[in-house]
């Protein structure tokens, strides 16, 4: 189906990869309109030299046309709302069809600090193919409470037994992914719920590409509300625990599909 | 007698719907097998009930209505699958459909800022389609930053 992606690889990844190689921050966005601006100029201020991507989600609150008007960052606008899996497949297929070597996703909302991105690059550099800025990992003091901190403490132990790797934040937004991994993803990212956060690392797990973690500190949302109450993370557990076991048992996905 | 009639008014009311239907070519042929199959089985079951009897009771069941009550069951199990398995299928297409749709806007939206870039500043008033298209274009000032290694070489490269 994306069988026509082939002649974008201009340059092979490996050759470039010594000096950084192109970057490309995609940042999945709905209804972000709120937020969104002060991220972009922050992104522009911290990381001048590496290009954005908004992937508007279907959003309806002008979202894509605050990013054309800023006019820092390329925008992706899908025609509806597929959720943050599916926005991030088109990212990483734009990602591979344009010749980028490395994406970084980053959310929408400024918890995460520009200045990071460089870091988890650098992670990159030094041979691992995906890697999770990790909250819980001993810098910054975010917090959860009560049974989503549960939830969350057992999907970390779980990934990491599946993953042969300790990680301590599987569900973080913030994560790099090598030119390696954004081949896999652009294939196959899964597009369901949780499948950005936990399946994905699953599929990256089969595919055999290395993944590790590095703390990094979160900051406050600078818009919007947070998609979490402690009434949903009861259901957020089993959904979790559900689409770990599937991913699991997965075959692999795109193989049946036309 | 009346609901023996009804019975097989009933079926053949099936069975005429599901034909008018693929006649019209609202209902595929993949999906309309097992209607056409079931109707006709109703059809030949109440015309003949007896034969419902001795089928039934060759399988051992004591009461032919929960002969008819099973395959029911299972043929609905299947055809609720059959359903899901569509659902699902057509899901994940529309799903990319909508990828590529916003790839390819992000790649036309470039084609025209580059176009107008290169054919406005000697005669910039005339030949454009301009005003009627809705398109919000104070764009222009073009990546500033961004561009130089940037995403553009790749997609005007290719065209």
């Amino acid at each position: 189906m994306t069988g026509s992606s082939a002649p974008a690889r201009i340059d092979s990844p490996l050759v470039e990869l010594g000096g950084g190689g192109r970057a490309l921050v995609v940042v999945p966005a709905w209804n972000e309109a709120e937020a969104l601006p002060a991220v972009l100029v922050e992104l522009r201020s911290k990381i001048p030299g590496v290009d954005v991507l908004v992937v508007d989600d279907g959003s309806t609150d002008g979202t894509a046309d605050l990013v054309r008007l800023a006019g820092t960052a390329h925008v992706v606008s899908l025609p509806f709302n597929i959720g943050v899996g599916g926005a991030m497949r088109a990212g990483f297929l734009y990602a591979e069809r344009n010749g980028y070597h490395a994406v970084v996703q980053c959310d929408a909302d400024g918890q995460h600090d520009p200045a990071d991105i460089e870091r988890l690059l650098a992670e990159l550099d030094s041979g691992l193919d995906v890697v999770i800025g990790a909250r819980f990992a001993g810098v910054g003091d975010y917090k959860v409470g009560g049974f989503r901190r549960v939830a969350m403490r057992f999907l970390a132990s779980s990934m990491s037994r599946i993953t042969g790797t300790r990680l301590t934040d599987v569900t973080s937004g913030f994560r790099a992914s090598s030119a390696r991994a954004v081949a896999v993803f652009a294939r196959e990212y899964p597009p369901e719920y949780l499948g950005d956060t936990i399946e994905s690392l699953v599929v990256a797990r089969r595919a055999g590409l290395s993944i590790g973690q590095l703390p990094v500190e979160l900051r406050e949302r600078q818009g919007g509300t947070p998609s979490q109450s402690s009434f949903k993370s009861v259901i957020y557990l089993g959904r979790a625990v559900l689409v770990l076991g599937l991913a699991v048992l997965h075959r692999g996905a795109g193989k049946d599909d036309a | 007698m009346t609901t023996t009639i009804i019975g097989v008014l009933a079926a053949l009311a099936v069975l005429v719907l599901t034909i008018e239907l693929l006649r019209r070519r609202a209902l595929r042929e993949k999906y309309a097998v097992i209607w056409l199959v079931v109707s006709l089985v109703a059809v030949v079951f109440t015309v003949f009930p007896s034969l419902l009897l001795r089928v039934s009771q060759r399988l051992g069941f004591q009461i032919p209505a929960n002969f008819v009550f099973a395959i029911a069951a299972l043929v609905l199990l299947v055809v609720g699958m059959q359903l899901s398995l569509e659902v699902g299928r057509l899901e994940d297409r529309s799903q990319r459909l909508a990828e590529e749709v916003g790839l390819l806007r992000h790649d036309i939206e470039q084609l025209r800022r580059e176009h107008e870039a290169s054919a406005s500043p000697v005669l910039d008033a005339a030949p454009e389609v301009a005003p009627a298209t809705e398109q919000m274009d104070p764009v222009a000032p073009d990546h500033p930053g961004a561009q130089p290694t940037g995403a553009g070489d790749g997609g005007s490269a290719s065209v």
